[in-house]
């Protein structure tokens, strides 16, 4: 059999094929954050959290109103959008224009106070969450057995992204909406309601994690610290890609996740740390990440 | 208004009276609050302590109970630090629970050095009561070697001769991973490799992955809470389980079995030192103590933190005086142990709490009446069987008894 550096070729096919599922989710929940501060030049802490929200909303609707996967899987990112976009309007929107500081430490706030009081309700061993009928099982590729389930987070989360960066690139909301950021007084004078924009697209950022968080859901657990286990890695993917470029979030939660998988192989220890690894020498060749626009 | 005066007087002199002889029984409970092992023991941990302080009327030889609690977050240097100022400056007597290794054994090493009381009930290291016992420790309800053993020897027994381990990168994984691997290749098993993975992984693929490539007939799961969850959830989501390999769950609390669903636990067999719906003595117990947490059954741990706080509690009564720790624990020694939860037992020279631990296997969706009925019994370890042989463990204390 062949190998690679000691490994069967055919489980280092399986390991990247995991690590690309796993980089998906990265994926996912970084391109939520490099909207948010892209665009509205907020450091998004709380986005860990919004992602538990999403995960705690698909099972919350389940328990107590009966309603599935399917259903959940809209109306959970929806109503944590609107809760994303309700602390825009009170509270984030209150900082606007002062240090980016002040919006870590707000979002940061938030985040230890949601997942305190989830924590209190339910504890933090968490609540199982059925996979779906239709997407249990799975195929056996040969090389390896790719659930279905993981093949559709896969398949969903590399739709949403393009969609996403077509939208914010390609479209004319999107221009408004990169407009907006760079002067945001003279597309109000075009007549363009910039504050309802910027509610928006934070909403939009929220309900994208709630999403990844309801995709989450019947892999992992529901648990209130599924959140911030995750963030900080997705922190370093966005460091990564570079703040606020959208594609290079992309591409690096893919890749990034791709490369854990080879580490938890060859040297499965530094498997928790190799990003953190990877995000000092990237800090250090190009202080702007790998696809950052602006120092 | 002077006798008034004179009675509030008084009432401010009797507590200060009483702490500058230090005449309250101050009991700690130290443990994670609010991390991945909050839920076997956290705040349950405490309401056990509490229940137990209460039996006796909130005092003992004439000195009131105080319960205070900490949380160590799961850090070996605030876990000692927390120690050191509750017995030097708030004067505690005796420390609770103290789950993860890492943070047991640093305490343990305080509570010797300031010769207070350790009863543990959280942690697995077999080291406290082997290279590392002291005179001042209890260690009260499991250990890693009766796991390896309860487990290990059964699949072994049961056929599955050849294994590969998930272990948690740190001193209890590494310790279980040990004490089960001696227990496997003793009964004629083998071992096919093993893989280390970090704390808290939130993603167990890739690690099962390997562990599907070796062969192995038993994936042993030397890990514990959240990452026993996700493992067993991604044996199942990953086909492994049907393809014929099987998991061993070395450490199992009741409270990750509610957490995964019998859905995705049933058929796992695991080793429990107590089960709420044991006899009718646990189950009233256990029902009390649902009522006070949430509607939550009790884990084995918070069950020995309440049998341990009985049991230190009348080796005060006995011995009239708490100040000496290492004579409360010969007292907790020599006096024969005996509670509801775990019925009568003894504890050894090494501090080692001897009691039966029983073997379980998690029942299937069907067989269960609701929540919380999750176990049905498969064999009771006998207590002279159930914890590693006296001779065995290297304990100072034992070996300098020879």
């Amino acid at each position: 059999m062949t190998t690679v550096f000691g490994v069967p070729l055919q489980a280092l096919f399986s390991q990247v094929l995991v690590g690309l599922i796993n980089g998906s989710f990265y994926a996912l929940l970084s391109l939520g954050l490099a909207i948010i501060f892209g665009l509205l030049n907020i450091v998004n802490f709380a986005h860990g959290a919004f992602y538990m929200l999403g995960a705690l909303g698909a099972w919350l609707l389940l328990e107590h109103l009966g309603i599935g996967y399917w259903p959940a899987l809209i109306i959970s990112p929806l109503i944590v959008g609107l809760f994303g976009a309700l602390i825009e309007r009170t509270m984030l929107k209150r900082i606007r224009g002062l240090d980016p500081i002040y919006g870590l430490l707000l979002t940061f706030g938030l985040a230890l106070v949601i997942q305190g009081v989830a924590r209190n309700y339910f504890g933090v061993s968490g609540e199982p969450y059925d996979m779906p009928p239709q997407l249990t099982g799975g195929k056996n590729l040969g090389f390896m057995f790719l659930p279905n389930y993981r093949a559709w987070v896969v398949l969903v989360s590399v739709l949403l992204c393009t969609l996403t960066w077509f939208v914010t690139e390609r479209t004319r909301l999107g221009s408004y909406l990169r407009a907006a950021t760079e002067n945001p007084l003279l597309v109000q004078a075009f007549g363009i309601n910039v504050p309802r924009l910027i509610t928006l697209t934070y909403g939009l950022g929220v309900g994208l994690a709630a999403l990844a968080g309801v995709m989450a859901a019947p892999i992992y657990r529901v648990s209130p610290l599924m959140g911030s286990d995750l963030i900080i890695v997705v922190f370093a993917v966005v460091v990564i890609g570079g703040m606020g470029s959208i594609f290079g979030s992309i591409l690096t939660g893919f890749a990034l996740g791709v490369i854990e998988g080879l580490t938890k192989v060859y040297y499965p220890e530094a498997s928790s740390t190799v990003v953190f690894v990877i995000m000092a020498i990237v800090l250090m060749v190009k202080p702007a990440g790998l696809f950052g626009r602006t120092a | 208004m002077r006798i008034a005066s004179r009675v509030l007087a008084l009432a401010c002199l009797l507590p200060l009276a009483a702490l500058a002889q230090g005449k309250v029984v101050k009991i700690g409970v130290l443990n994670d609050q609010s991390g991945l092992y909050t839920d076997l023991g956290g705040p349950g941990s405490v309401v056990a302590a509490k229940m137990a302080a209460e039996e006796f009327g909130n005092k003992v030889a004439g000195m009131p109970i105080e319960i205070v609690t900490a949380d160590h977050q799961n850090k070996p240097d605030i876990a000692s630090s927390i120690a050191t100022k509750w017995i030097d400056v708030d004067g505690v007597d005796a420390i609770l629970d103290v789950p993860n290794s890492g943070c047991a054994l640093a305490v343990a090493k305080v509570v010797a050095d300031k010769n207070k009381v350790f009863i543990n009930s959280g942690a697995a290291t077999s080291n406290l009561t082997g290279k590392n016992c002291t005179p001042n420790t209890v260690h009260w309800t499991y250990d890693t070697w009766a796991l390896a053993n309860g487990t290990g020897k059964e699949v072994v027994r049961a056929g599955g001769k050849t294994w590969f381990f998930l272990t948690a990168d740190y001193e209890f994984g590494k310790q279980l991973e040990k004490d089960t691997r001696a227990v496997v290749e003793a009964n004629g098993g083998k071992v096919l490799g093993a893989v280390l993975h970090p704390l808290n992984a939130s993603d167990f693929s890739s690690f099962l992955l390997q562990a599907q490539s070796s062969k192995a007939n038993i994936i042993g799961l030397a890990n514990a809470g959240g990452d026993t969850i996700n493992s067993i959830k991604a044996a199942s989501e990953f086909g492994i389980v049907a393809g014929g390999q099987k998991l061993a769950g070395l450490l199992v609390f009741i409270t990750d079995v509610h957490s995964l669903g019998l859905k995705a636990a049933n058929g796992l067999q695991l080793t429990s030192a107590f089960y709420w719906d044991h006899d009718d003595k646990t189950r009233a117990w256990a029902k009390k103590f649902a009522a006070r947490h949430n509607g939550k059954m009790p884990s084995m741990v918070q069950a020995g933190v309440y049998a341990g706080v009985l049991h230190y509690l009348k080796a005060i009564q006995a011995l009239k005086s708490k100040d000496d720790g290492k004579a409360v624990v010969a007292k907790m020694k020599e006096l024969p142990t005996d509670d509801p939860l775990f019925g009568k037992g003894t504890i050894r020279t090494d501090g080692r709490k001897i009691h039966p631990m029983y073997l379980f296997e998690v029942k299937k969706p069907a067989e269960s009446k609701g929540p919380w009925d999750y176990y049905k019994l498969i064999r009771e370890i006998p207590a002279d069987q159930a914890f590693r042989p006296l001779s065995q463990g290297d304990c100072p204390l034992v070996t300098a008894k020879k």
